[in-house]
């Protein structure tokens, strides 16, 4: 003991001099840094490539899923301006989307939807910006008219389908609109133990028929598909025109955690589904009604359906331009594949195949894939360019991978901050992609934003692709969450700004104002007003307690810009009323007292005297 | 009283190079009916490609498909003008019948081809004229006058140009001349020129004797 305490300044200083050597050791950020110098571009570059002078307007549109929103965002590029907000499965109180007797009965009574991936129209593979389609999580797809930028239909639920992720890739003449399950359940629905999952319960997948004319989607067909996670898809074009391509994973069949026991194998599956034999089945009167659904089985049609072992739980499946590859990306791999569509065909056609899942046959992967490019960690989704590139997202090494189709070597990399999902390029999922940008939708973004709390928005960021190195160009903030994105050039959608008068076919449109006024029917009483700058008519009503009230709102403005709202207090009512449109509102007049109505979208410089008074007797 | 020459100069016929004039002239009072006589155009800042007026002689029509007419209504409604529409214009009834009328007058004088037929019709279209621009101006006048007293917006009563820019409030407000009002002033040249050149040729021909009668 006495020696112990001869020399304790001597411990004193060893214990500090060896912590000081060590912190020494560490760098106060990653050596291989994504935050420092790397992740900064060229600021003079990037200034002049994104700044939109004001009143000068953007060459793009892109159409960003509002993810669980439930919206879809517009933005402009190369300036990411958040343009404006299409509400779609979720109420929207600035365009009254939802408050009106239409849009609430468009709505049903889900009042919220995962929206996941926008697909533009396409004529010979190409965008024709006539409209957009976009998927929920709950069975349902929707149209939005571009003419308008308004959600016109939504169809669904859809009848065996749980978890509509696969989904809403057209067609190259948007002929169908996609729908797969990531969820599987018994089909037809009904208690089944957990137990049975690997036989009793199915994924579908399934054609959405669209009207070439008006847009008008219908169910064409649904496949009973075995009971995997159906995650991504995309059509086949040009040579492979006719096939779809869905990657799944969990085809352990596994039930509980499934980040360890959907992760066992070391591929998964892409389904190669023949879409026109679907159509031709169900012509033929193939298939069996399930609740009230014509449902195909792969086992008794063969040639519907074969699976292409893809590395293990892949995410995206892309087509090139040309249709000749499919690239699918395993995500918790180093690679991305690329499979030779030929070479799927004579696999089928030779019938080379190594087992079969349910009846539908399993290729060789040996014999249909070209090349396992070595993009880097975490490949989820591919992109194209016009010059025969290929962008892949790398979710876990955060980056982007630029590589070229043919030879397969990877020639660039730019980070992205951070954890980029999907990824969007310039028209880029068409046969003729524009090249010039591309969107990186990540997924995490603190510390590249003013902080605004524990709820941290998403980044996109936009990516010059013009030239041979990638550069990062600008951070947008995007709300929750972009899972994909349409880029179409802006010369493709010429939107109308007023609804024009001959074409309101609403019956209680009015336009004059000597026409409008209060009918009673029974205990039914309609109102027909008509808003104009800057003043209702009429500016008050009577209604007796318990009426059944529909107002019906008629905006006869012609000019651009004018829209009026209609708030009527302590009703939870909320219209906003385009020029040249008439919205119906129907509720029953429970409280009895005097309720203010009043234009809640500024109008003009009267827009405050704007107001009228309803007395519920 | 007049002097024997001023009257032998009135029944003198005339040639037939202003006979031709006067049928280009009733041709050109035709094409006043498809034609515009004037345009108000006005510019605001939120209406970047202005709002017009084109005032026909039967007629008046908005750019934009007729919707600028509209919007200039809703605008005025403001400060309590009378709305502008063709009933509240009781030239946009007569002028294209004086028109017509004007025009067999001018047909007229190419047939019956005496100096005195031209000289009348010459001095009824000066009339038509000044008093369609004298209504025109007074209309104005009137409209930027005679103001609502309850209107929402209280301005001083104000002249909106005629011809030419003025600045109206938040309007630069131009008001010209269009493709009728030239043809009107053309037919009135096409008038006096027939008028001139048989009173050139009658002083370098030398005078014939009257026929005895």
């Amino acid at each position: 003991m006495k020696r112990r305490n001869r020399y304790p300044w001597a411990s004193v200083l060893a214990v500090v001099g060896l912590a000081l050597a060590a912190s020494q050791c560490t760098p106060s950020a990653p050596r291989r840094s994504t935050g420092g110098a790397a992740v900064q571009s060229d600021v003079a570059v990037a200034a002049l490539k994104t700044y939109v002078p004001p009143g000068d307007l953007d060459q793009y549109y892109m159409f960003s899923s509002g993810g669980h929103s439930g919206q879809v965002y517009v933005y402009g590029l190369p300036s990411m301006r958040h343009l404006s907000t299409i509400p779609v499965f979720t109420p929207y109180p600035a365009t009254g989307y939802g408050f009106d007797d239409e849009s609430k009965k468009m709505l049903g009574d889900l009042t919220w939807g995962d929206a996941h991936h926008p697909a533009l129209s396409e004529t010979k593979g190409d965008y024709d910006g006539r409209w957009l389609f976009i998927n929920e999580m709950n069975g349902r797809i929707a149209r939005i008219d571009l003419r308008d930028f308004k959600t016109k239909q939504i169809l669904g639920p859809v009848p065996n389908l749980h978890g509509n992720h696969g989904s809403s890739f057209v067609t190259p003449n948007t002929e169908y609109a996609m729908m797969a399950t990531r969820f599987s359940v018994p089909v037809p629905q009904r208690p089944v133990g957990i137990d049975k999952y690997a036989t009793e319960y199915k994924g579908i997948v399934a054609g959405v028929k669209i009207d070439p004319q008006s847009g008008e989607m219908s169910l064409g067909w649904e496949i009973l598909m075995p009971p995997f996670d159906y995650d991504i898809g995309d059509a086949g074009k040009l040579v492979s025109d006719g096939w779809m391509f869905f990657t799944s994973y969990n085809t352990e069949r596994a039930t509980g955690k499934l980040e360890v026991t959907a992760s066992q194998r070391d591929r998964d599956y892409i389904a190669a589904v023949d879409w026109r034999a679907a159509e031709k089945a169900i012509a033929a009167g193939l298939g069996d009604m399930i609740d009230g659904v014509r449902v195909l089985d792969p086992a008794k049609v063969p040639g519907l359906v074969y699976l292409m072992p893809c590395g293990k739980s892949p995410h995206g499946v892309d087509v090139s331009p040309d249709g000749k590859y499919i690239v699918g990306s395993g995500k918790l791999q180093g690679v991305t594949t690329a499979f030779n569509f030929e070479k799927v065909q004579t696999a089928i056609r030779n019938k080379d195949f190594t087992g079969e899942e349910d009846g539908i046959p399993v290729l060789k992967y040996e014999s249909i894939k070209d090349a396992e490019v070595p993009v880097g960690l975490g490949p989820l989704h591919t992109q194209f360019g016009p010059d025969g590139f290929a962008y892949t997202s790398l979710f876990l090494d955060s980056a982007i991978a630029k590589w070229k189709l043919g030879t397969w070597e990877v020639v660039d990399k730019v980070p992205m901050s951070y954890n980029i999902g999907h990824l969007a390029a310039a028209e880029g999922d068409t046969v003729s992609p524009d090249g010039n940008f591309l969107v990186g939708l990540n997924k995490l973004s603190h510390g590249r934003h003013l902080s605004v709390g524990p709820s941290q928005p998403e980044s996109s960021q936009l990516v010059d692709i013009s030239e041979e190195k990638m550069k990062l160009l600008y951070d947008a903030f995007t709300e929750p969450e972009p899972h994909y994105a349409q880029i179409i050039k802006a010369d493709k959608i010429r939107p109308i700004e007023v609804y024009p008068k001959e074409e309101n076919k609403h019956p209680l449109a009015v336009w004059d104002v000597n026409e409008t006024g209060v009918t009673r029917n029974g205990n039914r009483v309609t109102v027909k007003m008509v808003a104009v700058r800057s003043s209702f008519s009429p500016t008050s009503f009577e209604v007796n307690r318990g009426d059944i009230v529909t107002i019906a709102v008629t905006n006869i403005e012609q000019t651009t810009d004018e829209l009026h709202g209609f708030a009527l207090l302590d009703y939870n009512i909320n219209l906003v009323v385009d020029p040249g449109e008439t919205k119906q509102v129907t509720f029953t007049a429970t409280k009895p007292g005097v309720f203010a109505y009043y234009c809640t979208n500024f109008c003009s410089a009267l827009h405050q005297e704007m107001q009228g008074y309803m007395i519920a007797k | 009283m007049q002097s024997s020459s001023t009257r032998r100069f009135l029944d003198q016929p005339i040639d037939w190079r202003s006979r031709l004039m006067l049928v280009v002239a009733a041709g050109l009072l035709v094409t006043i009916y498809f034609v515009p006589l004037w345009n108000m155009t006005m510019f605001a800042p939120q209406y970047r490609d202005g709002l017009r007026l084109d005032i026909y002689a039967y007629t008046l029509t908005g750019g934009n498909n007729g919707q600028d007419v509209r919007e200039i209504n809703v605008l005025n409604h403001y400060i309590g003008m009378h709305e502008l529409a063709d009933t509240s214009f009781a030239e946009l009834q007569w002028m294209p019948f004086v028109i017509g009328a004007l025009g067999l007058l001018v047909l007229r004088a190419a047939v019956h081809a005496t100096v005195a037929s031209v000289m009348d019709v010459t001095m009824l279209f000066v009339y038509f004229g000044a008093f369609s621009l004298w209504s025109f101006g007074y209309k104005l006048y009137q409209y930027g006058h005679d103001l609502a007293p309850d209107a929402a917006v209280k301005v001083p009563p104000f002249m909106p140009p005629m011809f030419g820019y003025r600045q109206i409030a938040n309007f630069e407000v131009y008001s010209y001349p269009r493709a009728g009002t030239y043809a009107m002033l053309g037919v009135m040249l096409l008038l006096a020129g027939a008028l001139v050149s048989t009173w050139w040729q009658s002083r370098h021909t030398p005078e014939v004797p009257a026929p005895a009668g």
